[in-house]
């Protein structure tokens, strides 16, 4: 009885003990968060910088491009992260949250491309397409005679005869994905407005009337949405031949020899032309440094200048072997200039674009 | 013909019809077993077939040359000299030392066969034995990933070889002469995550899990045992404690996911716990567990029989002695078996991890409640989503430890029951 109680006891203590540590101590271990394309490259910086450095392994966490700048405009204090990751550009409306919560100072650092890339298996009829055909197929409601109707393209030679007579069946990200946003955005969007339609249409009136019909993609069955995994619409890709799947060009670069890209707009996606902005579909990646934590958590401007260096995003650096489109030579210069001063982002220079 | 003997002529006449009745029900239940078991046979045919190469690594056993000289260093404790040598050029020429083909030109395409950590691995051997400075050594290392892919999965359909043909030809070379070796992946089992899927290793997440676990079972197993044992010999029967227990049966159902977003919303917003530690992790577990826990236990000590209770209080014990003295030993059996199957659900668990930050790349091997860790269903998760194909073995071998856990949870849930289970 009398043991029985004092294991009682010991639990009990075990558990307020628990509860009661709020861990308020000083965090040594940078928190990163943030999209998930830039995860697979911002992982190899930090494992290298972990073991290169007496630093800790900084941790990171793929909770999406929105998800991290939510995460990362809650405020100062060890309890939110340090640094974000972003396949788009930081928006007005979220540096406005930033400042609002006191975090008042970011650094904004903008460390290449990466490329959507339209991919099928090496045995399948390959795609050369414009934009403006793309939009034809995978649009939610197409303009017909000057109507817009519901998307009547079954195959994709109704788009365009030169097209393969073979039905439309597209699979890509689900909404929630960055890469899906970019899609919509940098191939339907664009496509659309190249339309006979739109021409004339000014920006304003693009995004009041036109935007929403211009960047959905259409929900009958012709584009299949595949979930978050990229490796699962490669292999649906390797074993189906009259399937074309949308992801990052790294994806693409990992399984080469066993598929092909297609030409949009004549251009084939290789790492030049993302870099070069020749490939239409190509996006920029940035990560965003939270200044008053800068010498709070250690090893946080370290981190940064072993991103920024010439070993990581060189020509010959190892973010190009894991697929990541580096800036040109004379960008370099200037992020390393970026790392070591840590200038102020300013409203201005985000709505400049 | 009387009425007995034509009911007796109808039963002689149905007969064969009943037991040919009995005889396709039996071979239904037959066939959903086959349908059932082929499934599981599949699905562990699959995992199998595709991670037992996770469990095997490729390395290179080189004749390394410490020379001071190559290596810019001439004093293996100096730090500042440590950091700036250079580790890498010793392994390439003991690499093609072995290529008798290979010329200078080829240094690069020599170099790419080494894993880009093995100077790291170097470097932490020489700083531990500064003496080996000047000698030379029989070390090995681990060859790089591309290797790995080409020497277990050449020809195989599911993978892309990166290598170049004259890099294939020098690693079929090398391999024939034992430079390049086949071996046990002692390093998935020794170290915390990779981005270099032949560094990679579960040890992190294993430890990550355990801590999680453990917080979780610590909270749970009391907490839910002294509930079940309130409700079911204390509680007084009337509609407060009705509404209590539908609302524990209903919580049982709730999706695992939302037990995340509740701890996110009190114990990281709230009370501003740290994202991404074990001690989070285990308090949204324990939420989770704990109605399974209290079902199971009220079921434990609902089937000890009210004989017991009515002889130990008729010789004079007090309420809490007859529970505590003899229900509760009774029905330990049976709680014990729930709380395994419900811990065995926590440990599979990654839904409701993700929302408090336990989805993330932590290569530094957990040493505390407070410290960033992952667990192994997220390993497996963030593997099976990695763009080198060499993660996708290793992420059925990391599902292949994680069932093995279960399973071994799940046989201690027999053996428990087996042994101390009493029958009336």
């Amino acid at each position: 009885m009398k043991l029985r109680t004092q294991a009682l006891a010991i639990a009990m203590t075990a558990v307020t003990g628990l509860t009661m540590a709020t861990a308020a101590s000083a965090r040594d271990t940078i928190s990163i968060v943030g999209s998930s394309t830039v995860y697979p490259f911002a992982t190899v910086v930090a494992e290298r910088f972990g073991t290169k450095t007496d630093f800790n392994t900084p941790k990171l966490e793929s909770t999406g491009s929105g998800g991290g700048m939510k995460l990362f405009c809650q405020g100062i204090g060890t309890q939110h992260p340090d640094i974000t990751n972003a396949s788009r550009r930081m928006k007005a409306s979220e540096f406005e949250l930033c400042q609002s919560n006191g975090v008042t100072d970011i650094t904004e650092f903008r460390i290449g491309s990466d490329g959507i890339v339209i991919a099928s298996s090496k045995d399948a009829e390959n795609l050369d397409i414009t934009l403006e055909q793309l939009f034809l197929a995978l649009g939610a409601e197409v303009p017909v005679d000057g109507k817009w109707v519901a998307n009547p393209h079954k195959n994709w030679s109704d788009v365009d005869a030169s097209l393969p007579n073979k039905p439309i069946r597209v699979m890509g990200p689900p909404p929630t994905s960055g890469t899906r946003d970019s899609f919509n955005e940098l191939a339907l969007g664009a496509g659309c407005k190249k339309l006979p339609e739109l021409q004339g249409v000014d920006k304003a009136t693009y995004k009041a009337e036109f935007r929403a019909k211009c960047e959905s993609v259409r929900e009958d069955g012709a584009f299949i949405e595949a979930g978050e995994n990229d490796n699962l619409i490669v292999q649906k890709l390797i074993g189906d031949t009259g399937l074309y799947g949308v992801f990052g060009y790294s994806f693409l670069e990992e399984n080469a020899d066993r598929l092909q890209a297609a030409t949009l707009n004549g251009k084939i996606p290789t790492a030049e032309g993302i870099a070069a902005d020749e490939y239409p579909v190509a996006r920029s990646l940035f990560f965003y440094v939270k200044k008053a934590h800068v010498g709070v958590v250690p090893g946080i401007q370290e981190y940064v200048s072993e991103f920024t260096s010439n070993a990581a995003l060189g020509q010959n650096g190892y973010l190009k072997d894991v697929g990541l489109i580096v800036p040109p030579r004379e960008q370099l210069a200037e992020l390393m200039d970026k790392a070591e001063n840590l200038p102020n982002l300013t409203l201005d220079e985000l709505k400049k674009k | 013909m009387t009425k007995h003997r034509s009911q007796a002529e109808l039963v002689r006449q149905s007969l064969k019809k009943r037991y040919r009745k009995e005889k396709r029900f039996r071979a239904y239940g037959m066939l959903a077993i086959a349908i059932a078991l082929a499934a599981l046979l599949t699905l562990f045919s699959d995992i199998v077939g595709k991670g037992y190469s996770g469990f095997m690594k490729t390395s290179l056993n080189l004749e390394v040359s410490l020379d001071p000289q190559v290596m810019y260093l001439d004093d293996a404790t100096d730090k500042k000299q440590l950091r700036m040598a250079d580790f890498v050029e010793p392994l390439v020429q003991a690499l093609m030392k072995e290529i008798p083909g290979a010329t200078e030109a080829d240094r690069d395409a020599v170099r790419r066969l080494i894993n880009p950590y093995a100077s790291t691995d170097l470097q932490e051997a020489l700083t531990a034995n500064p003496q080996w400075l000047g000698t030379t050594r029989e070390m090995s290392f681990l060859a790089h990933t591309d290797v790995d892919v080409y020497v277990k999965h050449a020809g195989d359909k599911a993978y892309s070889i990166k290598l170049s043909p004259q890099q294939r030809e020098w690693v079929d070379q090398l391999q024939a002469k034992g430079v390049v070796d086949v071996s046990f992946n002692d390093v998935f089992f020794k170290g915390g995550d990779s981005r270099d899927p032949s560094r990679a290793g579960i040890w992190g997440a294993v430890v990550g899990s355990l801590l999680t676990m453990f917080v979780t079972l610590v909270l749970s197993f009391p907490i839910g045992v002294a509930a079940a044992i309130y409700l079911e010999e204390f509680a007084p029967q009337n509609k407060l404690t009705d509404f209590i227990e539908v609302n524990i049966n209903n919580l049982a159902a709730v999706p695992s996911i939302i037990f995340g977003l509740l701890g996110l919303a009190v114990f990281i917003n709230l009370f501003g716990m740290p994202r991404s530690v074990p001690v989070v992790g285990g308090l949204v577990l324990t939420l989770m567990t704990l109605p399974t826990i209290i079902i199971s236990s009220r079921a434990a000590i609902k089937s000890v029989p009210p004989s017991i209770r009515e002889a130990a209080a008729g010789i004079g014990a007090s309420k809490m002695q007859v529970v505590l003295h003899h229900v509760l030993p009774l029905a330990l059996p049976g709680m014990l078996t729930g709380s395994i199957i419900g811990m065995a659900q926590a440990l599979g668990e990654t839904a409701p991890l993700l929302l408090i930050g336990m989805v993330a790349f932590i290569v530094d091997v957990p040493d505390g409640f407070f410290d960033s860790a992952t667990v192994l269903p997220v390993q497996v998760f963030l593997w099976a989503g990695s763009p080198e194909l060499a993660f996708i073995e290793r992420a059925s071998a990391a599902i292949m430890v994680l069932l093995s856990f279960l399973i071994g949870m799940n046989a201690l849930a027999i053996w428990l029951r087996k042994r101390l289970e009493r029958r009336w």
